[in-house]
């Protein structure tokens, strides 16, 4: 039931949910890169944790590209591991 | 041969002098064994995320080399062995990355701008763990990364 009624609320609603595409889809997109921790910064929550790709709108190839960029540089001490 | 770029921590407790000396040291031992370094970086005295060994901060410096595979395993040993070596880590790239880092072009970014702490809305964020109740459920922890994909689950939930 709770599909069918996400994909009729889609059509009915006057507004349409734009589906967000993935901020490294275009080729003017940055490359990810476990240097490049300000870009990294973006993908991580107060916490430090990486945030999920579902609200970052990652696409999946992306987001394990990212997820291994963010550990790296949590390895070399760029990012914390925690944040407290 | 195949291209690597490696990136290595040395103690805060070393000059920056000592610091190079230690990269000739490494790129020597690639260069004796038929490599041949094509690029370095000091990235300088970082403050580390964490403390490592007792260390607050920490000399980065990068590599980027073509050399064979023995020579590069040389290297890590002599890493492992010398104890100003906090951490490395060393990579197999495709193509050696023109240009700056994103460290050093960070770097220089914020000394343009006059000091540190020029971002905004993005330094003072993470200073705010004395919340009460650190201890939130899931996903309570991050609103303000979530308000901005809000209008999907708003969209969602109705």
């Amino acid at each position: 039931m709770s599909t069918l009624t996400i994909s009729r609320a889609a059509v009915r609603k006057p507004f349409m949910r734009r589906r967000k595409s993935c901020p490294f889809a275009s080729s003017s997109a940055p490359k990810i890169d476990y240097k490049d921790i300000k870009l990294l910064q973006r993908f991580l929550s107060e916490r430090g944790k990486i945030v999920p790709s579902r609200i970052t709108a990652v696409s999946a190839k992306k987001q394990r590209e990212l997820a291994r960029a963010i550990k790296r540089a949590r390895f070399m001490a760029l990012l914390p591991y925690v944040l407290s | 041969m195949p291209l690597y770029e490696s990136v290595f921590i040395a103690r805060q407790d070393i000059s920056s002098a000592q610091a190079e000396q230690l990269t000739t040291e490494f790129s020597e031992i690639i260069t004796n064994m038929g490599g041949e370094i094509k690029n370095t970086e000091f990235w300088g005295l970082r403050s580390l995320s964490y403390k490592i060994k007792k260390n607050r901060k920490g000399h980065y410096v990068l590599l980027h080399m073509e050399a064979p595979a023995e020579a590069i395993t040389e290297m890590e040993r002599l890493m492992r062995l010398n104890e100003d070596v906090l951490r490395y880590i060393t990579l197999r790239l495709e193509e050696i990355p023109e240009g700056p880092s994103a460290i050093v072009l960070a770097k220089t970014e914020r000394t343009d701008r006059g000091g540190r702490g020029g971002r905004p809305g993005g330094g003072g964020r993470f200073d705010r763990g004395d919340r009460p109740g650190g201890d939130r459920p899931e996903r309570g922890d991050r609103p303000e990364r979530g308000d901005r994909e809000q209008a999907s689950s708003e969209a969602q939930g109705d």
